[in-house]
């Protein structure tokens, strides 16, 4: 670790965050054997992490054509390295029994470790690129990995999900190059031709003297281009299958961490936006669709019969949440977006580790065939229990938290909009402790077999969220009420 | 910049929309790739022309990339999954020919008027290739969503690709432009003809997107 960190300066750290997943992808390709790769991945991904939080110690690399590290995306990815690196730690075990019943073979098990890197450096390379197309190329890479993922299982449900993925995932990648390029022209007018006029931090410079109507154009093809990738109604169709299909760590990664890289993006482009002052408020559209994706899952969330399906839908529910916050904007609602996005990640990839080992004990996911978990499988069932109330919002965990932030900052602004957002997440809270109570308490109900499970992770990150809803240290108060502002 | 020259760019955008047109109306599938490879070589031209014109040699990697790949691999290659496969017949549309040509239309005009009117201070040329690059786009969308055939579906993405190049290549000077074309090139005959068509050969006996709804996760 001493080494590493001590090299950081010297070896500029966002080299070494993009380069040490190509280097292990490229390892992970190639060597056999289970016991070696899942360390290998876990390895490789506690690494990255590490290499990500010297970004907060030591001075940063300075930002050139292609990459940037700014205030706000170093809290993306330390977010993205860590989720990285506890869901390796749960891939590993989760892994093993999936070869255990033959599931995944050897080949696929080398294809599918090499996969996890190549994703882990596609989304780090999206959060870092300060140059706009390459962004958009991370964020397809990401995207056409996660399609593989999904389909690795070969089954006929898998490869629908799949299928439709790769059809809305293209299309909104589609539409967010189509609006980059409109960016691009609404650029070179006053920038020149050129690379400088797709930097990102050149174009915040100059972005005041573009034309406005193209920007707006442009932003409407970025929102609904990378918001088809947040996941956003009426563009979230892929999502659940997505989820429910393809490796529970998938789910996880998917959830919580590639939602919020295109998120991300779709934040950059708001801030480009609020700097040129005859554009449209990007607030707005982003407070519609968060709104409309909120309520549409909520509702969504009492007809699911598959357990993971029903925390995708979830996580819809959520990402809306998120992008109402940002669209609201100013330093609190941002503040509780951010608050909320880094808890609804640790939250959510937490209850898909839980959910992840209970599938596999019961050898389905339907959650009419799952019953007693607290009894049969009492650590697992109460991590599944404390994770739903902390997605669900109980206090005092994190989450209720930066749920009642959003709400707040709602109503002393907008108190009209803060009916429907309060709606919208009882009705939720309604369906996830309906559904958690049939599949948690009762009469067990399949198999009783004990799990071969790694609690480390899913507890971890139920400390975190328990931790921040009780108390927030205040640097990280500070940092985040500091990027709240440059959000704007 | 000459009036020749720019007559000469118009034409070649305009022609991709017309072809674009012509692919809504196919409905066999080899008919239709043989339209989509004709797709492809106007985008060569047109791409060809923007190099030349700008100056930009690198752009005749796009062209030849254009030409090669997408005019000439691709068409083949999924003429022979279509043969192999037996699925030669009709496409079956979800929508009958006559609206869907009316609803191409009124795309066209659409994009004309929203970009038009938004890009008035842009560089001309560039102005009306993106509106023109637009309507590739949205005919491309149309044709994905109109058909139920997954060969047809991708071909349908691939023209929407098209209509996304032809609208970078007309951005004068815009970087990785050629990046963008190769990448977008590899990973969709890698996705597309390597994993999929094949997996769902292996499991389904059909590449018809209806047989895969039957498998959606919740019913009881």
């Amino acid at each position: 670790m001493t080494a590493l960190v001590a090299d950081a300066p010297v070896v500029d750290a966002v080299s070494v965050i993009l380069l040490i997943p190509v280097v292990a992808g490229t390892l992970l390709a190639v060597l056999p054997g289970y016991w070696l790769t899942a360390r290998l991945n876990v390895l490789a991904t506690f690494l990255t992490l590490l290499a990500a939080l010297s970004l907060f110690f030591f001075a940063r690399p300075t930002s050139g054509q292609y990459l940037l590290v700014d205030d706000l995306n170093v809290v993306f990815v330390a977010l993205n390295t860590f989720v990285g690196f506890t869901t390796s730690v749960f891939s590993a075990s989760y892994i093993a029994h999936e070869l255990e019943i033959g599931r995944l073979t050897p080949s696929y098990l080398r294809f599918y470790h090499a996969m996890y890197q190549v994703l882990m450096f596609a989304m780090n390379l999206a959060l870092t690129a300060n140059n706009i197309g390459l962004m958009w190329v991370a964020i397809e890479l990401a995207t056409l990995t996660t399609i593989l993922m999904v389909g690795i299982y070969r089954t006929h449900e898998a490869i629908e999900a799949a299928w439709k993925y790769f059809i809305l995932g293209s299309v909104g990648i589609a539409l967010a190059l189509f609006g980059t390029i409109l960016i691009y022209l609404a650029a070179q007018p006053v920038m020149g031709s050129g690379l400088d006029a797709m930097v990102w931090t050149l174009l915040i410079d100059h972005v005041a003297r573009f034309d406005p109507a193209l920007l707006n154009v442009a932003f409407v093809f970025l929102l609904l281009g990378y918001g088809t990738k947040v996941g956003l109604a009426p563009l979230h169709a892929w999502l659940p299958d997505a989820h429910a299909e393809g490796p529970t760590p998938i789910s996880a990664v998917l959830s919580g961490l590639l939602l919020n890289v295109a998120l991300y993006a779709v934040l950059r482009f708001k801030m480009l936006l609020a700097a040129n002052a005859k554009a449209i408020a990007p607030g707005p559209l982003m407070v519609t669709m968060g709104l409309g994706s909120l309520l549409f899952a909520a509702f969504m969330l009492y007809r699911r019969r598959d357990i993971k399906r029903m925390f995708a839908y979830s996580s819809i529910e959520h990402m809306g949440i998120i992008t109402f916050a940002f669209g609201m904007g100013g330093p609190l609602a941002n503040f509780a977006g951010l608050l909320h996005m880094t808890m609804h990640s640790l939250t959510k990839s937490a209850i898909f580790y839980s959910v992840g080992h209970i599938a596999q004990i019961k050898g389905t996911q339907k959650l009419a065939d799952i019953r007693g978990l607290t009894e049969t499988h009492p650590v697992l069932g109460w991590g599944l229990v404390l994770g739903v109330f902390a997605i669900a919002g109980m206090p005092p965990l994190g989450i209720f938290m930066s749920e009642f932030l959003v709400i707040s900052s709602t109503f002393a602004r907008e108190p009209l909009l803060a009916i429907p957002l309060v709606a919208g997440l009882l009705v939720a809270f309604g369906a996830l402790l309906l559904r958690m109570n049939s599949v948690a308490f009762g009469d067990p109900l399949g198999s009783t077999k004990p799990a071969q499970a790694s609690y480390v992770p899913l507890y971890a990150h139920l400390a975190l969220v328990l931790g921040a809803g009780l108390y927030l240290p205040p640097p990280l108060v500070l940092w985040f009420q500091h990027v709240a502002g440059l959000l704007g | 910049m000459g009036s020749l020259d720019f007559d000469i760019a118009h034409l070649f955008a305009g022609g991709l929309v017309l072809v674009s047109f012509m692919m809504l109306y196919q409905d066999r599938l080899y008919a239709l790739l043989n339209v989509f490879a004709l797709h492809a070589f106007v985008l060569a031209f047109s791409v060809g022309w923007q190099a030349y014109i700008q100056d930009a040699p690198h752009l005749f990697i796009t062209t030849a990339l254009a030409i090669v790949f997408k005019g000439i691999i691709i068409p083949v290659a999924l003429h022979r999954i279509i043969q192999r496969l037996g699925i030669h017949r009709e496409i079956e549309t979800v929508v009958g020919i006559g609206p869907t040509m009316l609803f191409g239309i009124g795309l066209v005009a659409l994009s004309m008027a929203v970009m038009l009117r938004v890009t008035a201070e842009a560089d001309r040329l560039a102005r009306e290739d993106v509106a023109l690059a637009l309507s590739v786009v949205l005919l491309g969308l149309l044709m994905m969503v109109t058909r139920r055939n997954a060969v047809s579906q991708v071909v349908g993405f691939m023209s929407l690709e098209n209509g996304l190049i032809l609208a970078a290549t007309g951005a004068k000077g815009m970087p990785l432009v050629v990046e963008m074309s190769v990448a977008f090139s590899i990973l969709i005959a890698f996705i597309v003809i390597g994993i999929f068509l094949f997996r769902i050969r292996e499991r389904f006996d059909t590449v018809d997107i209806q047989a895969l709804d039957r498998f959606r996760g919740e019913q009881r």
